[in-house]
C-alpha cells in the first residue's frame, strides 16, 4: 500500500503540481477571497466590463430593433429557415458543456485537479446557456407567444406537440439550466460563509450571509453539503450527455439530408466538451495571468485541458469522417449532393475553414511543448472557438441552403442584426463573468485548501 | 353559376357607400355650421377667425407638392385628405382650432363657456371649411336589406375584363358589395371559365390607393362642372368650324357603344380626327390582311382542330386576345386520358423564349429580322406561289423542311399563327400558308375586323404629333392612353401636347400623360362602369359595375356624350340606350324586347348573335410582288442603320406589365416572368452565348446603343434567345406611375422607334462595371438528375405509359413505421397535369387574390421571401443556347405523412381527418421548423409585416373568408379550405355529398389549359381519382414517403421522328431511372445573387 502511494506521489510530482508548494490554508484563502474583499477594483476590471457592458447595450438594441420589425432584419429566409440564431443557440449551449463536465463528471471520477477551474467553469456554463437561452426565444417569429412551448394548463385546452424535438429542448435545456445553476450555488455557499466572514463591511456582510445560508461549517453541514454536492453530481452527469444530444435531435430528426443522420448525438456531444474545454482555456489562461493565480490554475491543469481538447477533437474528426463516408456509402442522392456540396459549393471555404480549426490545428497538441505554452494554447482554444461556431454555422446553412427541390435553392449571409445580437451575447457573457469574477470567488477556497498537504488526512483502512 | 346567385342587375350595390353619399353629410354639416357662423359672430379675438376667412375662399392646392410628398413617403402611409399632406396653413389651423389652441385659452383663463362656446364653433368650422373633409368613416346598415345579400355569401356578377380593347368574359365575385375576386365566364368563348394572370390583377387595380382621385386642371383640384363649364366654351369654339382642330386619341376600341358616340361626334364635327395609338398595337397583323386579302379580317383560330400547330412568333397561348382560350384548345388537343395517344404537335419560331416557346415540341429561336424569311421559305417548301426564298443554312433548312412536310401530311388540320408582333410582311405569307394548306375556314376563320374603324396605329400617332406641332391642334382628348410614356422615342408626342391650347386626360392614373395635360379627369375602373366591349371572335359583353365609383371617375361615355352635348348623360344611360336600339342589337331574336335581351346579356355576360360576321377572304392573286414591293417601302421607311453594332434588339410587351398600364399593380411586378422568373424590373435580355463572348453576368449594367439612343439596364440571361440577339420587355421605368411602379426597372420605350416597334438591327452593348441586384424567384434551373418534373415522349409513352415510374428508386407507396390514418369520408386530393400545364403563372396570382397573399418587395425577394403558395418551377434541360423547358406547379402536396407536422412544436399544423395538412396561424408561433423539414419548400413565413393593415381600399379587396396574416407566422396552402367549407355546408344543407366538379380550388379555377383536378379521392369515380390511377401519375419525392395528396402527370412530348429519331431525344432518359439530365443546363445562373 504505502509503495503504491509513494509510486502515486513521485507521480505526481513528475507531473507538475495541481497547487504551488508553499501555500498554506490561510494563504489560500487570503489569495482567493483578495480578489473580491480587496478595496478598489482594479483598472483592467473597469476596463472590460465597460466594453463587454457596452455590448450587452448592443444586445438590448438588436432585440428591440428585432422585435419592432420583425425576424426579417436577420438574414433567414427560405430555404434557410434557420440561421444564426440557431447556430449560436447551439454553439453556446456547447460551450456550457464543460462546466458540468468539469464539475460533475471529474467529481465523481475524484479527478482532484479540478478543483481549481470548476467554479468559474461552472459559472461559464450557467453564463453560456443565458445567452444560448435568449436565442431560441427571439428566433420564434412571435416571441411573445414563445412560453406556449411549455406545457402549461391554458384556456385553448392545447398541449405543445411532444412529438416535436424543439419540446424535447425546452425541457433539456431548462433541466440543465437548472440544475446547473443549483450546483453551481450549493458549491459556492461554503465561499460564501468566507466572505462573509472576512467581509469588513456591513453590506458585504449582510449580502454573503444572506447567500451563505447560515453555513456554520459544523461537522453537520459539511455531511449534508457533501451528500447533496454529490447527487446533484449524479444528476448533472447525464445531463451532460443528454442536453447536447437533444440538441441534436433537432437536427437528427428531421428529414432535410446533411441532418437526417444517426451519428449526431455523440458527435454533438464530443463538439460541445470540445468547444467547453477550450472556451475554459480562453478565459483561465489571461485570467490567472491578470489575477496571479498561476499557483492555483498550474501548467498542468492547462496541460490536463490539452489533452482533453486534443481527445474530444478527435472525436469531432472522426465525426466529420463518419458523416462523410456515409453521405457515399448509404448511396443516397441527395446526401451525396449534400457533401458534395460542403466539399465545393458556394459554402466550401467554410467548410475547410472548419476542418483546418477544428482537425488541423489541434494536431499542434500532440506536442508537449505547445500545451506547455500558454500563448498556443491560448491561439489554439480561439481557433478552436471559432471552428465550432463555424461547424454549426455549415451543418445548419449548407444543409438547408439546397436540399431537394433545386428550383427552391438559395443563400444565406447574416445580416448586421445577427452580427450584432450575436457579439451582444457575448457582452453579455462577459458582463456576467466581470461580475462573477468581482463579486464572488472565482476558484473554490474550500475545496482548494483541501488540496493543501495539511489538509492530507491519514486513511485508515 | 345558377341564376338565383347571378344578379342582372347590380342596383343593389349602388346603395352602399359611395362618394356622394359622404359629400351630403358634408353638406349637411356646412348647413348647421351657418348657426355657428352668426355664434361666431359674437365673439371677438379668435384664433379661428382666420379660418373662418379663408373658408370663404378655400386656397388652391399644389397637387405637384402632394404628388411628391405621397412619393416620398415610404410604404403605404395611410393620409386621410390631400390637405392633410399637403399642410395646408388651413389645415394646420383647423387642427389647431379643434385641439391645442382651445386648450391654451383655457389656461389663459377664458371661462368655460367661453371655451365651451368656442369648442363648439370650432367644431362647426370644420363644416365650413368644406375643403378639409372629415375622414368618411361611416358603416351604414342596410336598412331594407336586399333579398339576394346573405352576409357571408359571395354573389357573382358576369361582366368583362379588357385588354387593348378585346374582352375576356368574367364573373366577378363579390362580397357584401365589395368585389373580391375574378374568375372567368365558362360561358364567354374567350374566356371559357379561365383567365389570364393580368386579368386576376384588375381587381387590385381598382383598389389601388395611387389611383387618381380627383378631376385637376393645370394641377389643381376642380369640380366635374368647371370641366364641363370649360368645356362648353370649348365647344362653341368648334361648332363655327366642324370641329376643326379637334382631336380625340384613344387606344383599340370595340366597344360598340362607345363607336356609336365616336361616330354621332363625327357626324357632328366633321373635320374631328379620331387617332389611335396603341403601344402593343396590331399593325403588322391588320396590314399583313390588308396585302393578303385586300381587306381587314380578323382572325380566329380554332387549335383544337389542329393537329401540327406552327407558330412563327406567336405567344398565343399567353398573350393575345384569344391566349385564354387557345391555351384550352392547345391542351385539350394533346390530353391523353384513358388510351389516347393523340396529339397535336406544336412548332414555334421565335427570337425570345416565350411561354408558347417553353411549351413546344420544336423550338427553333430565330433572330426577328430572319422571321421574315422563314416564313417565305416555309411558303416556298409547301408550293405557295411567287415565294421563292433562298435555302437557309443546312440547320434551319432540315428544320424548316421537316416542319412543311409535317404540315402538307395534315392539310386542313394545321395551322400557321404569326405573332402579333410580326411584320406585315410574315402575315401575308401566313395568310397564304393557310390558304394553300386549306386551313381556311377549318382551322383558321377569318371575320370582320372587331376593331372599329381600324387603322395604322403607328402612323395615326405620328399624324396627330405632327398636326399638334404644326398648331393645327386645338382640341386634344386622350382617352385611357399614356402616349407620353409609351410613343415610339422618335415621336415627341410630350413636346406636341404642349402646344395644344386645350387638351384633357381621362385615365386610372395621374400619369405621365396627364402631367401633360390642361385637364386630368379621373377614370372609373372597368369593376366601377357601364360600358360594353367585344372579345377576339366579336362577342359583346355589357361591362356592369360591381361598386360604385370610389373616387367618382368618369368613363369615355362620359367624356364623349359631354362633347355630344349631353354632359349629364350616365354611363348607364348611354349603354343602356344604345342597346335598346334595335339596330345596334342585331343579334337580337325576334319576339324579345330589347328589356329582356338587355337582362339576358347582363346576366349571361355575353350577348347572344353578336359574334363577329364570318368573312371569306382569299388571297388575291400577285402576292409576292405586292410583298416585294412592301418589302422596299418598309426599307425605304425604316431610318438608316446607325450600324452601332451587330446585335438585334427585339421589344416584346411584359408578359404581366404589358405595355406599362399594370406596373403600379404590386401583385404583377412580383409574379415571375414566365421565363426568365425576374420580378421586379426588365433586364437586358441575351442568350448564353451572346453573354459568354462578351462575358457579361447576371446584372451586369450594361449600356445598350441603338440607333442613336441609348439605355441603361442590368443583363440577364434567357436562355433561349436567339443568337445576336437582345430582348427587352417594355412597360417598366414608369416616372408617374405611382408608388409601386415608379423607378422599377428602366423605360425600353426610350430606343424604341416607329419604323422598328418589334425589333431592328444595329444595336451595340457596352459593359459599364457595375452591377445591379436582380430579384428572380428561381436560382437555379437544373434538376441536378432528379427526376421532379418527369417527362418522356410520344413513342416512350406509347411503347410504355407507365414509363416514368421507372424514375422511381423506391417504391412510394412503401411501408412506414406510422399507422396509417384512416379516412372515411371526404379525403382530399389534387393531381396536376404537367402535359397541359403551359407555365403561364395565373395559377400563383389567382391564388394570391383567393387567399389573401401579400407582397413583399424586390429586396424581399432578392432574401428569398417570396410568399406565393403556389409557384411555377421551371427547369431548363439540353443546350444552353436552346434549351427544353419544364414547367411544374407546386402548392403544398398536403403530405399523408407530413413532415411539417411532427416538428411543429406547438401543434400549430396538423392533419385534418379529410387529409388537409392544416395551418392555424393564430397558434403559430414561427420556429420555421416545418418549413426547414418541408422537402418542396411550399411553407411560407411572414418574416415582417407583409400585409398592409392600414391601407383602407386594400382591405377592400380581401376575401373575407380567408385569415389575413401578421407577422412571424408561417402559412402556406391548404387547397383553399374556405371553398371546401362553402359547399360542405351547402351540400350538408341540402342532405347530399359533395358532387365532384363542385369544389374548385382557385389555382385550377383560374387554369386556361385545365392542367388541375382537384376532389375527392375516396371516390373512385372523381376526375382526379381517375388522374391518379393513370399510368403518367407519380409523386414528387415519393421516395421519402411523405405520400403527398398532390401528385403529378407526366409531360409528353411530341416530337417529329425526322427531327428527333426516337432514342435520340434528350427528354428520354433511355429508360430506367438514369440520372441522363445532369447536364441540364444551368442557365448560367449561379446562386451568388
Amino acid at each position: 500500500m504505502a509503495t503504491k502511494r509513494k509510486v502515486d506521489a513521485d507521480l505526481e510530482a513528475l507531473r507538475g503540481p495541481i497547487i504551488a508548494p508553499g501555500h498554506t490554508l490561510g494563504s489560500v484563502t487570503d489569495k482567493i477571497s483578495e480578489v473580491v474583499l480587496e478595496k478598489g477594483t482594479p483598472k483592467g476590471w473597469f476596463i472590460g466590463f465597460a466594453i463587454s457592458f457596452s455590448l450587452l447595450m448592443m444586445m438590448l438594441m438588436s432585440i428591440t430593433y428585432l422585435l419592432a420589425v420583425g425576424t426579417g432584419v436577420w438574414g433567414v429566409n427560405v430555404p434557410v429557415g434557420w440561421g444564426f440564431a440557431i447556430i449560436n443557440f447551439v454553439w453556446w449551449i456547447g460551450i456550457g458543456h464543460a462546466g458540468t463536465l468539469i464539475s460533475a463528471i471529474l467529481l465523481l471520477l475524484r479527478q482532484k485537479w479540478r478543483t481549481s477551474i470548476n467554479r468559474f467553469a461552472e459559472a461559464m456554463t450557467l453564463f453560456a446557456v443565458a445567452c444560448a437561452g435568449i436565442f431560441p426565444i427571439l428566433h420564434t417569429g412571435r416571441p411573445w407567444l414563445a412560453y406556449w412551448l411549455f406545457p402549461y394548463p391554458n384556456t385553448m385546452a392545447m398541449w405543445p406537440n411532444f412529438r416535436s424535438p424543439l419540446i424535447w429542448d425546452v425541457f433539456a435545456v431548462s433541466t440543465y439550466a437548472t440544475v446547473s445553476a443549483m450546483f453551481w450555488y450549493i458549491g459556492l455557499i461554503p465561499d460564501f460563509a468566507t466572505l462573509r466572514d472576512r467581509s469588513t463591511n456591513r453590506v458585504g456582510q449582510t449580502i454573503y450571509g444572506a447567500l451563505a445560508m447560515g453555513w456554520r461549517g459544523s461537522a453537520e453541514h459539511w455531511g449534508r453539503y457533501e451528500t447533496a454536492y454529490l447527487l446533484l453530481a449524479g444528476l448533472s452527469t447525464p445531463l451532460v450527455v443528454s442536453v447536447h444530444t437533444i440538441v441534436s435531435f433537432d437536427f437528427a430528426v428531421s428529414v432535410v439530408p446533411g441532418w437526417h443522420a444517426t451519428i449526431f448525438p455523440p458527435y454533438f456531444v464530443a463538439g460541445a466538451i470540445f468547444a467547453g474545454f477550450a472556451m475554459v482555456m480562453v478565459l483561465a489562461i489571461p485570467l490567472r495571468r491578470f489575477y496571479g493565480l498561476q499557483d492555483f490554475v498550474t501548467m498542468r491543469h492547462l496541460d490536463y485541458m490539452a489533452r482533453v481538447l486534443l481527445a474530444t477533437g478527435l472525436f469531432v474528426g472522426y465525426g466529420y469522417m463518419t458523416d462523410a463516408f456515409i453521405a457515399f456509402y448509404g448511396a443516397n442522392p441527395y446526401e451525396e449532393y449534400m457533401m458534395m456540396n460542403r466539399f465545393e459549393g458556394p459554402y466550401a471555404p467554410f467548410y475547410w475553414a472548419l476542418i483546418a480549426c477544428n482537425v488541423v490545428s489541434i494536431q499542434a497538441l500532440w506536442f508537449q511543448r505547445v500545451r506547455s505554452s500558454t500563448v498556443a494554447l491560448f491561439i489554439i482554444a480561439i481557433i478552436v472557438s471559432i471552428g465550432m461556431w463555424l461547424e454549426r454555422f455549415v451543418i445548419v446553412v449548407t444543409s438547408l441552403h439546397r436540399d431537394f427541390l433545386p428550383s427552391s435553392w438559395g443563400m444565406y449571409s447574416g445580416t448586421f442584426w445577427d452580427w450584432s445580437l450575436y457579439i451582444g451575447t457575448m457582452g453579455l457573457f462577459g458582463t456576467l463573468l466581470f461580475l462573477f469574477i468581482r463579486f464572488m470567488p472565482m476558484i473554490s477556497i474550500f475545496e482548494m485548501r483541501t488540496l493543501l498537504p495539511e489538509a492530507e488526512v491519514e486513511e485508515h483502512d | 353559376m345558377s341564376d338565383s346567385t347571378r344578379n342582372t342587375e347590380n342596383g343593389a350595390i349602388r346603395t352602399l357607400w359611395t362618394p356622394e353619399a359622404a359629400q351630403t353629410t358634408d353638406a349637411a354639416a356646412s348647413v348647421d355650421a351657418t348657426d355657428a357662423m352668426d355664434a361666431m359672430a359674437a365673439m371677438d379675438a379668435m384664433p379661428v377667425s382666420d379660418a373662418l376667412a379663408t373658408a370663404a375662399e378655400p386656397e388652391r392646392i399644389d397637387l405637384t407638392a402632394i404628388r411628391e410628398k405621397l412619393a416620398a413617403a415610404k410604404g403605404p402611409e395611410l393620409w386621410r385628405g390631400l390637405e392633410e399632406v399637403a399642410q395646408t396653413e388651413e389645415f394646420q389651423q383647423f387642427v389647431n382650432a379643434e385641439f391645442p389652441a382651445s386648450a391654451e385659452l383655457v389656461t389663459d383663463g377664458v371661462s368655460r363657456r367661453n371655451f365651451l362656446k368656442l369648442m363648439g364653433a370650432s367644431l362647426a368650422l370644420a363644416g365650413v371649411n368644406a375643403c378639409t373633409k372629415q375622414p368618411t368613416e361611416k358603416i351604414f346598415p342596410y336598412v331594407k336589406q336586399p333579398e339576394e345579400i346573405i352576409p357571408g355569401k359571395p354573389l357573382f356578377y358576369a361582366t368583362a375584363a379588357s385588354l387593348d380593347g378585346y374582352a375576356l368574359g368574367t364573373l366577378v365575385e363579390s362580397h357584401t358589395g365589395r368585389p373580391t375576386k375574378i374568375e372567368g365566364n365558362p360561358e364567354h368563348q374567350a374566356s371559357l371559365g379561365a383567365t389570364d394572370s393580368i386579368t386576376q390583377a384588375t381587381v387590385l387595380q381598382l383598389y389601388d390607393p395611387d389611383r387618381s382621385q380627383v378631376i385637376s386642371r393645370a394641377g389643381e383640384i376642380r369640380p366635374y362642372a368647371a370641366f364641363i363649364n370649360e368645356l362648353g366654351v370649348q365647344i362653341e369654339g368648334l361648332e363655327g368650324n366642324g370641329g376643326e382642330g379637334l382631336r380625340l386619341l384613344t387606344g383599340t376600341v370595340t366597344s360598340p357603344t362607345l363607336v356609336a358616340q365616336i361616330e354621332a361626334l363625327q357626324a357632328r364635327y366633321p373635320e374631328m380626327r379620331w387617332h389611335r395609338y396603341e403601344p402593343v398595337s396590331r399593325d403588322g397583323a391588320r396590314a399583313g390582311a390588308r396585302l393578303a386579302f385586300g381587306k381587314d379580317v380578323s382572325v380566329d383560330l380554332d387549335i383544337s382542330a389542329a393537329e401540327v400547330i406552327v407558330s412563327l412568333g406567336a405567344d398565343f397561348l399567353a398573350s393575345g386576345p384569344g391566349g385564354v382560350r387557345y391555351a384550352r384548345q392547345f391542351a385539350d388537343g394533346r390530353r391523353l386520358s384513358g388510351d389516347s395517344t393523340e396529339m397535336n404537335r406544336l412548332y414555334v419560331v421565335e427570337p425570345l423564349p416565350t411561354v408558347t416557346g417553353g411549351k413546344a415540341d420544336h423550338r427553333l429561336p430565330l433572330e426577328a429580322s430572319r422571321m421574315e424569311d422563314a416564313a417565305e421559305r416555309l411558303a416556298t417548301l409547301l408550293g405557295v406561289t411567287g415565294a421563292k426564298a433562298a435555302v437557309f443554312d443546312e440547320r434551319h433548312e432540315t428544320w424548316l423542311s421537316a416542319v412543311a412536310a409535317d404540315l402538307k401530311e395534315h392539310r386542313g388540320h394545321c395551322v400557321v399563327i404569326a405573332g402579333d408582333q410580326e411584320s406585315a410582311i410574315t402575315h401575308a405569307w401566313v395568310h397564304a400558308i393557310n390558304a394553300r394548306l386549306g386551313n381556311a375556314g377549318k382551322t383558321v376563320r377569318y371575320r370582320e375586323p372587331i376593331e372599329a374603324q381600324p387603322v395604322s396605329h403607328r402612323d395615326s400617332l405620328a399624324e396627330l404629333t405632327a398636326d399638334a406641332a404644326a398648331g393645327k391642334v386645338t382640341t386634344l382628348l386622350i382617352l385611357d392612353a399614356n402616349p407620353v410614356f409609351d410613343s415610339p422615342a422618335d415621336v415627341d408626342f410630350a413636346g406636341a401636347v404642349d402646344t395644344v391650347p386645350f387638351s384633357l386626360h381621362l385615365g386610372l392614373y395621374a400619369d405621365e400623360t396627364s402631367e401633360r395635360c390642361l385637364w386630368h379627369i379621373s377614370q372609373a375602373h372597368s369593376l366601377e362602369s357601364w360600358s360594353d366591349t367585344r372579345a377576339y371572335d366579336g362577342t359583346v359583353t355589357i361591362v356592369q359595375p360591381l361598386i360604385a365609383p370610389l373616387y367618382g371617375g368618369k368613363t369615355a361615355h362620359e367624356i364623349v356624350a359631354a362633347l355630344l352635348g349631353q354632359p349629364l348623360a350616365s354611363a348607364h344611360d348611354i349603354v343602356k340606350e344604345h342597346w335598346s336600339k334595335a339596330a345596334a342589337t342585331g343579334g337580337r331574336a325576334a319576339g324579345v324586347t330589347a328589356e329582356e335581351y338587355w337582362r339576358r346579356s347582363l346576366h349571361d355576360g355575353l350577348a347572344e348573335g353578336t359574334q363577329a360576321v364570318v368573312v371569306s377572304a382569299s388571297v388575291r392573286s400577285g402576292l409576292a410582288g405586292r410583298i416585294a414591293a412592301r418589302r422596299r417601302e418598309d426599307e425605304s421607311v425604316r431610318a438608316e442603320d446607325a450600324d452601332d453594332g451587330g446585335f438585334e434588339v427585339v421589344f416584346r410587351p411584359d408578359p404581366h406589365l404589358w405595355d406599362g398600364r399594370f406596373a403600379n399593380l404590386a401583385w404583377l411586378q412580383e409574379l415571375p416572368r414566365p421565363v426568365t422568373r425576374l420580378v421586379w424590373g426588365n433586364a437586358v435580355l441575351v442568350g448564353a452565348r451572346l453573354a459568354e463572348e462578351n462575358d457579361l453576368a447576371d446584372g451586369d449594367v450594361v449600356e445598350l446603343n441603338y440607333r442613336g439612343r441609348s439605355l441603361k439596364g442590368p443583363v440577364w440571361i434567357a436562355a433561349g434567345t436567339a443568337p445576336d440577339t437582345i430582348g427587352l420587355y417594355l412597360g417598366h421605368g414608369r416616372e408617374r406611375g405611382g408608388r409601386v411602379a415608379d423607378g422599377v426597372g428602366f423605360n425600353a420605350y426610350a430606343v424604341r422607334t416607329s419604323d422598328a416597334p418589334w425589333s431592328g438591327s444595329g444595336a451595340s452593348l457596352r459593359k459599364l462595371g457595375e452591377t445591379e441586384s436582380m430579384a428572380s424567384t428561381q436560382l437555379h434551373h437544373s434538376m441536378e438528375g432528379r427526376h421532379l418534373a418527369r417527362h418522356g415522349t410520344l413513342q416512350q409513352y406509347e411503347a410504355d405509359p407507365g414509363f416514368q415510374s421507372h424514375f422511381d428508386h423506391i417504391d412510394p407507396e412503401g411501408k412506414s413505421l406510422f399507422p396509417e390514418h384512416p379516412y372515411e369520408g371526404y379525403a382530399w386530393g389534387m393531381s396536376i397535369d404537367l402535359n397541359a400545364c403551359i407555365g403561364c403563372m395565373a395559377c400563383t396570382i389567382a391564388c394570391q387574390a383567393e387567399n389573401n397573399i401579400p407582397v413583399v418587395g424586390k429586396q424581399e425577394v432578392i432574401n428569398g421571401r417570396e410568399m406565393h403558395w403556389i409557384r411555377v418551377d421551371r427547369y431548363f434541360e439540353g443546350d444552353l443556347d436552346d434549351p427544353h423547358f419544364h414547367h411544374q406547379p407546386v402548392p403544398c402536396m398536403q403530405c399523408e405523412n407530413a413532415p411539417c407536422e411532427v416538428v411543429c412544436p406547438v401543434n400549430a399544423t396538423v392533419h385534418s381527418d379529410e387529409g388537409l395538412n392544416d395551418m392555424v396561424y393564430n397558434r403559430c408561433v414561427g420556429t420555421r421548423y416545418c418549413s426547414n423539414n418541408c422537402p418542396y419548400k411550399v411553407r411560407r413565413f411572414n418574416f415582417k409585416l407583409w400585409n398592409d393593415w392600414e391601407t383602407e381600399q386594400l382591405k377592400m379587396q380581401r376575401n373575407p373568408d380567408v385569415t389575413v396574416r401578421s407577422r412571424g407566422v408561417m402559412e402556406k396552402c391548404t387547397y383553399c379550405v374556405q371553398s371546401i367549407n362553402h359547399k360542405r355546408i351547402e351540400a350538408k344543407r341540402e342532405g347530399r355529398d359533395i358532387r365532384d366538379g363542385e369544389i374548385e380550388t382557385a389555382c385550377q379555377q383560374v387554369c386556361p389549359a385545365e392542367a388541375i383536378s382537384f376532389g375527392n379521392i375516396n371516390d373512385a369515380e372523381a376526375n382526379v381519382s381517375r388522374d391518379k390511377a393513370g399510368p403518367r401519375s407519380y409523386s414528387l419525392l415519393g421516395e421519402l414517403g411523405t405520400k403527398p395528396r398532390t401528385t403529378y402527370l407526366a409531360s409528353v412530348r411530341n416530337p417529329n421522328p425526322a427531327l428527333e429519331p426516337p432514342g435520340e431525344s434528350h427528354g428520354g432518359h433511355g429508360g430506367h431511372g438514369s440520372h441522363g439530365d445532369k447536364a441540364g443546363g444551368n442557365g448560367g445562373h449561379g446562386d451568388g445573387h
